[in-house]
């Protein structure tokens, strides 16, 4: 009875999705103030109605309804209760749900923080998400009901969840991924609303600019942990494969990144406003093509979901539509965008474009490396070829050097107008500094001089070396230093903060690159092997019985120049629902290094192949992304977001400012 | 010229050479680093030169694995039902390697054996790799055209 309900509940959201995306929307073209009014209730009957679902959805698995057929699917009644729960979004209905509920989750957000904006924007931005979610819940509907039943025989135990999902990881990776996802539609909706209202101007984009920033902050976060979660549980000791699912959440990082620099123009200076609505548009886009690749089934991929071309096609008629949607009325409403070119060949606004010129055309690298294999095989009659991390390595690594280059001159240049001799005079000694250090420090470390290393630390230093400095400046004019820390904005802190921690990733993943080693052999037990500096003694392994596997658990002891370390437990497991093997990695974590032990197999003589990994830096690729998304709430938590009380006059008193301040420097 | 004409210009300028830059650079690396993918039929018709990097895919066949005592070596064998493939390989097997499954590996020929440098199974037991998949079936519609397939073997 309940997933009967769970699908009438899922129509209910449909319909009100629909009642949402249209009469607000009219409403508001049209002046009508009960139905503009009417969009905060109807999103919170969205939001209700879609909880509900997953509620419902949730019981069924915590139940064991295996009369469900997602939940008979996914799950066995020996899943560990918290696998039961989040194995919701352990398959294409349920997380499509779960995106949606997410999506639901934003709307209400919106709809509650929004009370300093204008009562018809806010109707447009809501009804416009409202559509988002119609298409979302009438794709549910059509195509992946996750409350189908399996009737009138069923199953009598599940078929299990997949065992490389049964991980922590798996508990948190992608509820951030796909939260940091959805919150793009919000930015894009805003974007659109804009476009309709022909309200496009720096009120907008100070409205647009927290936004932005959660959704970004929540997408870096995303990706880190799936990239920590595929480090610790894929076994390769990689943290990124440039694999054709990890990639669209990239793009669309890029893009995210790309646009919140180019909202800070908009806000600041005013220009860039088409430029602005158009990267809303494209992260959008990039997030409903991620959600093809990934659904269509038309990549291989870890990732890869049961493949159903009707559901891709869906998908991709829906990002025809509203890309489609999106750029006709972006085309209509392109006068108004008229910005003026008011700043010089060298200024913030010119790095902050050139910032925006790089990861556009990253982000169409990659796009082009994750789609010349479907290309290919459909121009080609069937021939298929693969596009390796190379690829992918060979342009990205340059780009986002120069991206990093330009971000230390970009974030000390002033707005409008900056001399060659104030940059070099700022700068000057932050590179020196920064080169001399990048060359000294892997040497002494190391004794041997790799080029890659001296290049990663140099950039890394860049930037932290210029961000030192311009905070010694922007304080040194102050009766007391402390005085003056206290006095600087917080947005400039969140960016800061943001700007440290992309050095961070930016060494880490330079040094790890090139520093890592690793050794696969064949050891019998109280065999050693050394790799680096360490020893490993491999004991033997035990026999073990987990709730729901049984496993194999070997002990290995860790010496390093003959000192103890510590004792390392990898596991080979086999699942018993499913009879799949898994393997467990074991990690000593570090700050500088990690030291990572995963296991092959036994061979008939008891000997086992194991590989083992020594990986320098390699937390730091996830200490920066923190750093990164920390300066971005730091970021939406300035005041300046909410002090603007009255509606409609602060829209229109802030678009004669703005054009008051264009005339003036402004810092920040 | 009018200065913010100039300006626009100079914008445009800026993004034509971003994107000039960036296409020759995929382009360069597209065509140092893809990895184009034979069956074992094609790697027996001689369609590769030794020592050229590819992936091949086909079924592990039954009872062709075998396992050195003494240190990682793997040697097994790649079919697509028509024709076999000698794989070796150094290395770990992924969890999901197995007797009668999929098998994508990378590497290269040599003389007529495949050197695997890398050797993938998918995730999903029920999941068969699309590499995989169009290997069997390139094999299966040669079988079913037998002039086809005379042609092919020469």
């Amino acid at each position: 009875m309940l997933p009967e309900l769970g699908h009438f509940s899922l129509i209910l959201a449909f319909c009100l999705c629909a009642i949402l995306g249209t009469i607000p929307l009219i409403g508001a073209g049209t002046g009508n103030r009960l139905w503009i009014s009417l969009a905060r209730p109807l999103t919170a009957g969205v939001f209700v109605f879609l909880s509900l679902c997953l509620l419902i959805l949730g019981y069924s698995f915590v139940t064991d309804d295996f009369s469900v057929q997602f939940v008979a699917q996914h799950s066995n009644s020996l899943l560990p209760m918290q696998y039961k729960i989040t194995a919701v979004w352990g398959g294409h209905e349920g997380s499509f749900l779960f995106w949606t509920w997410m999506l639901a989750g934003w709307m209400l957000a919106v709809s509650i923080f929004s009370k300093a904006m204008p009562d018809d924007f806010v109707a447009r931005v809501l009804g416009i998400m409202g559509l988002i979610g119609a298409g979302y819940t009438m794709f549910m509907i059509a195509t992946s009901n996750p409350f189908d039943r399996v009737l009138p025989i069923s199953p009598i135990d599940g078929a299990d969840l997949n065992s490389a999902l049964q991980d922590f990881g798996f508990i948190i990776h992608p509820p951030s991924l796909y939260m940091g996802y959805v919150g793009f539609s919000v930015v894009f909706a805003f974007a659109i609303a804009a476009l309709m209202s022909g309200r496009l101007d720096s009120a907008w984009a100070r409205w647009s600019r927290p936004w932005a920033n959660a959704a970004w902050a929540i997408l870096t976060i995303g990706i880190a942990l799936g990239s920590w979660w595929a480090y610790y549980e894929l076994g390769w000791g990689g943290w990124w494969a440039w694999d054709p699912v990890e990639n669209p959440p990239m793009i669309n990082w890029l893009l995210g990144t790309a646009l919140i620099h180019s909202l800070a123009v908009t806000e600041k200076r005013g220009v860039f406003k088409s430029w602005t609505v158009l990267l809303a548009i494209m992260a959008f886009a990039a997030s409903l093509l991620g959600t093809f690749i990934t659904r269509s089934g038309l990549l291989t991929s870890v990732h890869a979901f049961a493949s159903d071309p009707t559901r891709g096609i869906y998908i991709l008629g829906f990002l025809g539509f509203v890309v489609g949607g999106s750029l006709l009325l972006f085309a209509f409403r392109a006068p108004l965008m008229k910005s003026e070119f008011s700043f010089g060949a060298i200024s913030r606004e010119v790095f902050l474009l050139a910032n925006n010129i790089i990861l556009v055309v990253a982000s169409a690298a990659i796009l082009l490396g994750t789609l010349y294999p479907m290309v290919y095989q459909a121009v080609s009659g069937g021939e298929l070829l693969s596009v390796g991390p190379p690829y992918f390595n060979i342009i990205f690594v340059p780009l986002m050097s120069v991206l990093v280059i330009l971000l230390g001159m970009g974030s000390v240049s002033r707005w409008k107008k900056t001399s060659i001799d104030y940059l070099k005079k700022q700068l000057m000694w932050v590179a020196i500094a920064a080169i001399v250090l990048g060359l000294v420090i892997p040497l002494a470390l190391t004794l041997e001089f790799r080029i890659g290393a001296t290049i990663a630390t140099a950039l890394g230093l860049w930037v932290v070396f210029g961000i030192i400095h311009d905070v010694w400046v922007k304080i040194g004019n102050k009766a007391s230093k402390l005085a003056g820390l206290k006095s600087l904005a917080i947005s400039y802190w969140g960016m800061q903060i943001a700007h440290f921690g992309f050095a961070v990733i930016l060494m880490g993943a330079g040094l790890t690159s090139i520093y890592s080693i690793e050794k696969s052999v064949l050891l019998s037990p109280n065999q050693t092997v050394e790799l680096g500096n360490y020893e490993f003694l491999f004991e033997g392994t035990e026999h073990l019985s987990g709730p729901n596997y049984e496993a194999e658990r070997a002990t290995f002891q860790v010496l390093r120049d003959g000192a103890f370390v510590r004792e390392l437990h990898p596991e080979k497991r086999v699942y018993t629902a499913s009879l799949t093997p898994s393997t467990e990695m074991a990690i000593d974590a570090g700050f500088t290094r990690d030291l990572f032990i995963t296991l092959g197999e036994e061979r008939e003589s008891g000997a086992w192949s194991m590989s083992l990994y020594i990986k320098p830096f390699v937390r730091w690729v996830w200490l920066g992304a923190i750093l990164m998304a920390l300066g971005a709430v730091v970021a939406v938590t300035d005041k300046r977001y909410r002090n603007l009380k009255v509606k409609a006059l602060a829209a229109n008193a802030a678009e004669s400012k703005s054009k008051k301040e264009a005339l003036r420097p402004v810092s920040t | 010229m009018k200065p913010h004409r100039r300006k626009k210009l100079t914008i445009i300028g800026f993004i034509a050479t971003g994107l000039a830059v960036a296409i020759g650079l995929s382009l360069y690396a597209l065509s140092n680093t893809i990895d184009l993918f034979f069956t074992p039929s094609q790697i027996a018709a001689g369609e590769v030169n030794n020592g050229q990097r590819i992936r091949i895919g086909g079924m592990v066949k039954e009872g062709s694995v075998v396992k050195s005592q003494e240190s990682l070596h793997v040697e097994f064998i790649t079919t697509d039902y028509s024709h076999d493939l000698q794989v070796r390989y150094d290395g770990i097997l992924p969890d999901l390697f197995r007797e009668g499954q999929g098998v994508v590996a990378e590497g290269m020929v040599n003389n007529g054996v495949f050197e695997a440098s890398r050797v993938l199974a998918k995730h999903d037991e029920n999941y068969m790799s699309v590499e995989v998949k169009a290997a069997l079936d390139s094999a299966e519609r040669a079988r079913s055209m037998p002039v086809m397939a005379t042609e092919g073997g020469q």
